[in-house]
């Protein structure tokens, strides 16, 4: 008996449509996975049937029968929940507080004893030791989504709906998260899983839902897919070679990092980064990668010593290492990397603005730019005036990788270049870092995915607790061996960290 | 841009149609020495609001203009009954005054700036400490009472107020200018996308290799300084100074940039919306002055109206863009 359903649904916004006779159908008792690359269609359709959408045409089935929602709590109160990949959460509550948020137990007096002893059950049945008196504003990223699925558990729910919940989960987390949806699944809660990484959906999914393009390309069950089937059908042609072909380094060093420590974060690490080499850092997150990254640049304080080309630099601030022929492209697209209601230009100059002038700045000059970078990373922009947030996010992402390389780095440092994009696009970016290397420029890149680590870097460096657990490269870069290090099991540590 | 331009265009609108309501009220309102009156009086408030635009288009505040005002009168009348004697009634003597003016106007703006980004204290409540502060330092220069200019001095400088080129007195001229400037500032230079930028989110301003911080104190020197060269102008027109000299001049260069719509969050900022602002909130003034419909009383009500209105009409245009 299916729970809640589309059916031939179409949607519009304005002279845009966004989805095309679209059917859609969640079991009890089913994971059902929803794939699609960025701009499929795929927040719509969970937009639609989380009741804060109402289609164009088509229908919305709740137990059968049409339903209309006129809002998000309403579609609720009838046990639909959606985990949003933008969190829900208010900061300055605390975690308690946040949960039962709009649904406080007691009457007119708040009952803290309940609303914290059903939290720390909570956390209990998730596996983590999140204090329910915690501000939402003091806790890590990960938390924060433990947070969001905690609040979901404690609602009787009869629909989850997930967007990216594993984007920002360490490895154990996601075990934990996997965990509490065969527990769902068990209780009979019919799911909606939607997620860019290919690995998870072959694991978790009963039922596996493709879009392109606003269309339903593809329904498919449990192991009729296989990874390359799902990409395939995603983008609609084959997907040969997904990662480009590994490179040639040169031997002479293009960077050389020795005993480069972050107060509190990271540990002495030294590393030595080759000409026309992609070196990948991997680790899990808070092993100190990101702040590695931040120190080397000068975004945060940092001591050790530092050597461009054989040259010793200072690097104070971010100036400093633009002048030494460094950039870092952040892992905070949304919230460190463009400025969302600005223009593509704006954001695409904002980091080399001395270059077009001071007192009159050459928007001619900018606007030349923005046209070299438009073809050379292929962003793919409806209108040359619109802000950068109504990008899609593989876009984004290419228009920050143009602004990273306008002042023209010789050194890059990549942090998740791929986070939150569609196949396709990825494909694309692998690409345009190979290129890059074989340029004869230096690449770092910073990734949680593990495959994409291995498939990209020429050889990769393992953080754990701040500190370079080893170093893996040729033979040796399997997933196994990263964990293994990542994880601080067996192995000793190799390479430069010795 | 089609619905975007409405919206642009509203403080414009506004001010058209208060032109007409003015001049059908009574004739005099369209007299040139009435728009003179009008436009002098909005100047001082207008190159205080040009600098708070930069400002809040940074992500601050800044409520200490207008005893800064007073503060830098006092010093400036100060300064100058202080050298008269040496120098006599001349030239130099006011220019000295003016001097300590700008200069005085340079290091408020520093002090408040400072205070915002090295001492990283709230703009808020920096400048609601150094408003209190100058306020209380020129009542207790004046000795409660009244800072005068000798009188020689005041004849002498009377005309930076009240002469000029035509009907077009100095402090006119001095607006104008400070707002072109301001606006290709603020639209064309360098400065003016950093200002934006920070405003808009920091953090990427920070990760775009900004200095931040500098650029945002280098908006406290900005408006410090036109609180200044205000200053120089005001002095002339009344020659003198007391605690109660720019009372709420602070609010009335908040509101105009506000109803010109700059947002107060910042991120977006209008130079020339804000010169409209100026000049809507001082004409209402001068309508109900000129016109016996409403009580001139009641200006601060209909201001506090126009205000709202003019937020109101902002976020309609964010969700507007949103769709």
């Amino acid at each position: 008996m299916t729970v809640l359903a589309l059916k031939n649904v179409s949607k519009s916004f304005g002279p845009i449509q966004v989805l095309h006779g679209v059917d859609l159908a969640l079991e009890p008792g089913e994971v059902h996975a929803l794939i699609g690359e960025n701009g499929a269609g795929k927040s719509t359709i969970m937009k639609l049937l989380g009741g804060y959408l109402d289609p164009t045409s088509g229908e919305v089935l709740l137990d059968g029968q049409p339903h209309r929602f006129t809002s998000g709590p309403q579609a609720e109160a009838a046990g639909i929940v959606v985990i949003h990949q933008e969190f829900n959460l208010a900061p300055d509550l605390t975690v308690a507080a946040n949960i039962f948020l709009g649904r406080e137990p007691g009457g007119w007096r708040l009952d803290h004893a309940a609303m914290r002893a059903q939290t720390i059950a909570l956390m209990e049945r998730l596996h983590c030791r999140i204090d329910p008196q915690a501000r939402i504003r003091e806790l890590s990223v990960p938390d924060r989504q433990m947070v969001e699925i905690a609040k979901a558990l404690s609602r009787k729910v009869r629909v989850l709906i997930m967007d990216e919940p594993s984007a920002v989960l360490t490895h154990r987390e996601v075990g934990t998260l996997y965990e509490q949806i065969d527990r769902l699944r068990a209780e009979g809660v019919a799911i909606l899983y939607c997620s860019h990484r290919l690995d998870e959906v072959a694991h978790l999914a009963d039922r596996i839902t493709v879009l392109r393009d606003g269309r339903v390309v593809r329904h498919a069950l449990r192991g009729e897919l296989t990874e390359d089937g799902m990409a395939t059908a995603m983008v609609g042609r084959e997907l040969q070679d997904f990662y480009p072909p590994k490179g040639n380094p040169g031997s002479e060093p293009a960077l050389e990092v020795r005993g480069l420590s972050v107060p509190g974060r990271v540990r002495d690490v030294s590393l030595t980064l080759r000409r026309g080499e992609v070196l990948g850092i991997a680790g899990l997150v808070g092993s100190g990668r990101t702040e590695l990254a931040e120190g080397l640049v000068g975004l945060r304080a940092a001591t050790g010593k530092i050597r461009v080309n054989g040259q010793p630099v200072r690097i104070r601030d971010l100036r400093d290492a633009f002048a030494a022929g460094l950039a870092y492209l952040t892992e905070d697209r949304k919230e460190a990397g463009l400025l969302l209601e600005k223009g593509l230009r704006q954001n695409l100059t904002l980091a080399t603005l001395e270059r077009f002038g001071t007192w009159r700045l050459d928007t001619r000059a900018e606007d030349a730019a923005l046209d070299r970078a438009t073809q050379d990373f292929d962003i793919r922009a409806p209108r040359r005036d619109m802000v950068a947030g109504k990008l899609s996010g593989g876009n984004q992402q290419k228009l920050l990788l143009a602004k990273t390389m306008l002042p023209d780095p010789r050194i890059i440092i990549i942090d998740e270049p791929t986070r939150g994009i569609d196949v396709g696009t990825k494909r694309q970016i692998y690409a345009f870092i190979r290129k890059l290397a074989d340029e004869g420029r230096s690449v770092i890149v910073i990734s949680s995915e593990m495959t994409e680590v291995i498939g990209l870097s020429d050889r990769v460096l393992v953080m754990r607790e701040g500190r370079l657990a080893g170093e893996v490269l040729g033979p040796t870069m399997t997933e196994e061996n990263i964990v293994r290090l990542a994880m601080g099991v067996g192995n000793e540590p190799g390479g430069e960290a010795a | 841009m089609k619905h975007l331009d409405l919206h642009t265009l509203g403080p414009i609108i506004a001010l058209i149609a208060l032109i007409i309501l003015g001049a059908l009220l009574n004739p005099a309102f369209l007299a040139p020495a009435n728009i003179t009156n009008v436009l002098a009086r909005s100047a001082f408030i207008g190159m205080i609001a040009v600098g708070m635009t930069f400002v809040i288009t940074a992500g601050g505040l800044d409520l200490s203009v207008g005893s800064m005002a007073a503060f830098l009168a006092g010093i400036a009348i100060i300064a100058m009954n202080t050298v008269l004697p040496y120098l006599g009634p001349n030239w130099g003597t006011i220019l000295i005054g003016m001097a300590v003016a700008l200069t005085g106007g340079l290091i408020a703006g520093y002090l408040n700036g400072a205070l915002v980004t090295k001492a990283r204290i709230e703009p808020f409540i920096v400048t609601l400490g150094t408003m209190g502060i100058f306020r209380s330092l020129v009542t207790w220069l004046a000795d409660g009472g009244t800072l005068s200019l000798e009188y020689g001095l005041r004849t002498l400088y009377r005309p930076v107020y009240y002469g000029g080129i035509g009907w077009i007195t100095w402090p006119i001229i001095a607006f104008a200018v400070v707002a072109l400037l301001g606006e290709w500032m603020m639209r064309h230079s360098r400065f003016g996308r950093h200002v934006e930028a920070i405003g808009s989110n920091d953090r990427v301003a920070r990760y775009s290799a900004i200095d931040v911080g500098r650029v945002r104190l280098m908006t406290y020197l900005l408006l410090g300084m036109l609180v200044g060269l205000a200053v120089v102008l005001y002095v002339p027109r009344l020659g003198s100074a007391s605690g109660s000299t720019g009372v709420l001049w602070e609010l009335e260069a908040i509101a105009a940039v506000i109803i010109g719509g700059t947002a107060l969050k910042g991120g977006r900022g209008r130079v020339w919306g804000t010169v409209v602002g100026v000049l809507i909130l001082s004409m209402i003034d001068n309508i109900l002055n000129l016109a016996d419909l409403v009580s001139p009383y009641l200006n601060g009500a209909i201001q506090g109206v126009i205000i709202v209105l003019a937020v109101v009409l902002q976020r309609e245009k964010r969700t507007a863009e949103e769709r």
